[in-house]
């Protein structure tokens, strides 16, 4: 019967993450640009060492001024 | 001396033809001096994969942008309106780049850094055509990146817009409650399997965990995802009238709470799983309906148009001043290309204003000193001086717009009629049945009156709604109609007057009637009047050129133009000269209405060619056919030269008012409200703007999406208008569909109580058809749009 307890937890955890990888990307913007991304990733990139920071991927942060 | 005839190449950069001087460079060609400058920037950077992505990416470059142009951007406040970021390193900037169109575009604009290492990282959102930029403002300014990003062809657009609004943000709950609701709704069903399949008495302890289970999950449900059903019947409460949203609120509460008496009295397992499957679907339907179209607005007023800052002139000194400061009695500077923001009198210069983004006129109208100019003309001369009359909010375009209040008649959406009516009905049998059972077994009056409440929830009428309404306006946008909201549905199913802008609208902007009247012209004559009109850059000589569609030029020598006169020039050894009357003949021979432009060869006027608007002769037999159903109106700021062939052309019935100024568009369509009529607009440009607004649906025409459009309820595209009445119908056959499916899924109801209320359901059966019924609603819905979009021949 005990096996029936953990295997409730374990698949609603499991479901639980998917939901939550769901909002951070929908957070995230991911799902604004339908249009781009799919584009970008055939770019081959030639270029050497590309300089790139951390907020390329995050949004901008809030207006703050 | 004949010059020499060179084949037409295409411009490598922009993959325009190469006319009057073709420029090669390392062994391409270009059609103008800016396109290989751009050329020669890439190059340099080692960015011509940006030319190998894609042939000819570009967009022309032969109008130059002045150098002076972004000179505001240093100024502090407009630069404070325009940055989302900024610390003490970083500036976070975002641009509107009208000019992205393909891969290429994207590969270059965030390959920006290679071009200006201080460009920390930019990225591009595609489908509003926007670029992210973040870069060192230590070392670079805003300026300079404008301008880089103007160097390599993507000039961005920068208007009065940016400075007047907050970006809005974008609303994403309806996402996360949907997302929610269908995690526990998946959950709650998984769960709910055991209760229906049976379970042996041994595992009793083990119902009461999916029991509570399954009422842990649905609180997420009852407290987040069915708040936009709680506000709205709220909303609706508040101003004294039933919505389709208050019936179900009730409904989900009700469910809710029997279903939680039950679990905790230990007398059944609740409805959890019906309340949250119910929400899940009612959620998805509206995520349909509402989904937006990203790369249009429907909200633009004027200040989208206007540029931010205009150079004013002060003691012989140019300052760049924001537009809202501008005041009447400054002195300002309008360059070639650019908007005049306010009403002001012409003091030096050539005027040469196209009023297109106005009045929906392409040719442009020739102003004299002293003249008032109106706000929302762009000068295509060159550089003028205007004393501002009015100060920009006090203009009459932009006045116009902002005292347009549209009288709002209370529309009630036929749905929200429908629902008040079954509410209160459900009320009354429920109260009844409360009553009849208060009297024989008063223990079971509150199930009974749950049960019906539950049974009788409008779920199933909204999720008719929503969908049906979701699958019209995608079908629309595939058309190429793009609706604000799923109310326009409605607005345009019940209109019963069509009232149509004749410039722009009925009349196509792009192309133009053009025919030759006089002697006989050799070829060679023709050729050589092509080559002379591809030399200047006035409208009518491009149309001309466009028209006479030669493949190869001659050259020319001492050209000379007289901006708003004609041009002039030795060509093949004859003087051709092409302009008004006036400039050709030396008098005034004109009696014609229309562009006219006239030809003389060596002295000898040869006669001239006439350039009229081209009518979209598809569209007009259509207006004539929809006469039978609908009061039609042509609206329009020309005088009455065309009336005869339009009211023929349309049909005797149709309403012809010309000489209409903005103002008395719109109280025409007041005044037809006034008698009772429904009234769709139909126009382009901002003369049609307060019209659109106040019409109980609006139509704005663009020619591409990229185009701004007035504030309206709908964007056509153009060369989509002859379905105007396949669009009226389906938005007929809209409202049908719903009906038909609210009830068959009444049926549905009706047979599922009845065999419920004999017990011969088993709760398994009743579990599956719960999802089922309301995925055969959906599949409806969506059938029946399809299949009759087909049969009136839409995409």
């Amino acid at each position: 019967m005990s096996v029936i307890f953990l295997l409730l937890i374990v698949s609603i955890t499991v479901a639980a993450l998917f939901l939550a990888a769901f909002i951070w990307n929908v957070k995230n913007g991911q799902y604004d640009d339908e249009a781009a991304a799919p584009l970008r990733m055939l770019f081959d990139d030639t270029a050497p060492a590309e300089k790139q920071t951390k907020d390329i991927n995050n949004n901008p942060p809030s207006k703050s001024l | 001396m004949k010059v020499t005839a060179q084949p037409v190449a295409q411009c490598y950069h922009c993959g325009e033809d190469c006319t009057a001087d073709q420029i090669t460079y390392n062994n391409q060609s270009f059609c103008c001096q800016g396109c290989k400058t751009v050329y020669q920037i890439l190059s340099k950077s080692d960015l011509c994969q940006y030319y190998q992505l894609n042939n000819n990416p570009g967009s022309a470059q032969r109008i130059t942008v002045r150098k002076d142009k972004f000179s505001f951007l240093t100024d502090e406040k407009i630069q404070q309106q325009l940055i989302s970021f900024k610390d003490d390193e970083q500036t976070h900037v975002t641009f509107y780049l009208p000019q992205i169109h393909c891969s290429s575009c994207l590969w270059l604009l965030e390959h920006l850094h290679k071009l200006n290492a201080d460009i920390i990282s930019s990225r591009v959102d595609f489908g509003k055509k926007e670029i992210d930029l973040v870069f060192n403002h230590q070392n670079t300014s805003l300026r300079s990146v404008a301008e880089l990003l103007t160097s390599i062809g993507y000039e961005p657009y920068i208007s009065l817009q940016n400075l007047q609004k907050a970006k809005p943000v974008i609303e994403r709950s309806l996402i996360y409650q949907l997302g929610i609701a269908g995690f526990c709704f998946a959950n709650i069903m998984l769960m709910s399997f055991p209760e229906y399949l049976g379970l042996d008495d041994a595992e009793k302890n083990l119902q009461q965990l999916f029991r509570y289970a399954n009422m842990a999950l649905a609180l997420p449900v009852l407290l987040y995802c069915s708040l936009p059903f709680y506000t709205s019947a709220w909303g609706s409460l508040t101003h004294r009238y039933l919505n389709i949203d208050a019936p179900i609120a009730l409904a989900i509460l009700m469910t809710f709470g029997r279903s939680a008496y039950e679990v905790l009295s230990n007398t059944g397992s609740g409805y959890f799983d019906s309340m949250s499957g119910i929400v899940f679907f009612m959620l998805a339907g509206r995520a349909l309906q509402e989904k937006t179209y990203r790369q249009l607005s429907f909200e633009r007023d004027y200040a989208a148009y206007f540029p931010i800052a205009v150079t004013v002139l002060k003691n012989n000194q140019t300052i760049e001043t924001a537009l809202p400061d501008l005041k009447a009695g400054d002195t300002i500077i309008i360059h070639h290309g650019e908007l005049i923001p306010a009403d002001g009198l012409l003091t030096r210069g050539e005027a040469m204003i196209d009023y297109s983004f106005v009045t929906g006129e392409s040719l442009p109208v020739v102003k004299e000193m002293g003249e008032l100019l109106y706000a929302g003309g762009k000068q295509t001369g060159g550089v003028l001086e205007l004393l501002v009359m009015k100060e920009v909010a006090q203009s009459y375009l932009t006045k116009l717009w902002n005292n347009t209040d549209k009288q709002t008649t209370q529309s009630y959406s036929f749905i929200n009629a429908i629902s008040r009516y079954f509410t209160w009905i459900v009320f009354g049998i429920a109260a009844v049945a409360a009553l009849y059972w208060s009297f024989y077994d008063s223990s079971k009056a509150w199930n009974v009156v749950t049960t019906i409440l539950i049974v009788a929830c409008p779920c199933a009428l909204l999720l008719s709604n929503t969908f049906t309404n979701g699958h019209v306006l995608r079908i629309f946008s595939r058309n190429k109609l793009y609706l604000r909201n799923a109310q326009v549905i409605e607005e345009l199913a019940t209109a019963n007057h069509l009232v149509f802008d004749k410039t722009g609208t009925l009349t196509s902007s792009e192309k133009q009637d053009i025919a030759f009247t006089g002697k006989y012209l050799t070829d060679e004559e023709i050729t050589c009047i092509a080559a002379l009109a591809a030399q200047s850059n006035h409208p009518l000589s491009k149309e001309l050129v466009k028209w006479l569609n030669r493949k190869e030029y001659f050259s020319v020598s001492n050209f000379n133009e007289l901006p708003g006169k004609g041009i002039r020039g030795i060509i093949d050894q004859h003087i051709i000269a092409i302009g008004s009357d006036e400039f050709v003949t030396g008098e005034k021979i004109n009696t014609h209405t229309g562009s006219v432009l006239y030809i003389s060869i060596d002295g000898d006027t040869k006669g001239y060619f006439s350039i009229r608007n081209h009518y979209r002769p598809a569209l007009l037999a259509q207006i004539k056919r929809l006469q039978k159903q609908y009061n039609i109106s042509v609206l329009s700021g020309d005088n009455e030269y065309e009336r005869k062939t339009l009211q023929l052309a349309i049909g005797k019935k149709a309403g012809l008012f010309f000489g209409q100024q903005p103002h008395d568009k719109l109280n025409y369509i007041q005044l037809q409200q006034k008698k009772g009529d429904r009234v769709v607009m139909i126009g382009d440009g901002l003369n049609d703007a307060g019209a659109l607004k106040q019409s109980n649906a609006g139509i704005a025409i663009t020619a591409g999406t990229n185009n701004f459009t007035p504030a309206s309820d709908a964007i056509l595209e153009a060369d989509q208008l002859q379905n105007l009445p396949a669009f009226l119908k389906l938005a007929k056959a809209n409202k049908k569909i719903i009906l038909a499916s609210f009830i068959f899924s009444i049926l549905y109801n009706i047979i599922g109580l009845t065999f419920a209320v004999q017990g011969v359901l088993s709760p398994l059966i009743a579990a599956i058809l719960m999802p089922a019924s309301s995925i055969s609603i959906i599949l409806f819905t969506y059938a029946a749009t399809v299949l009759y979009a087909r049969l009136i021949r839409l995409k």
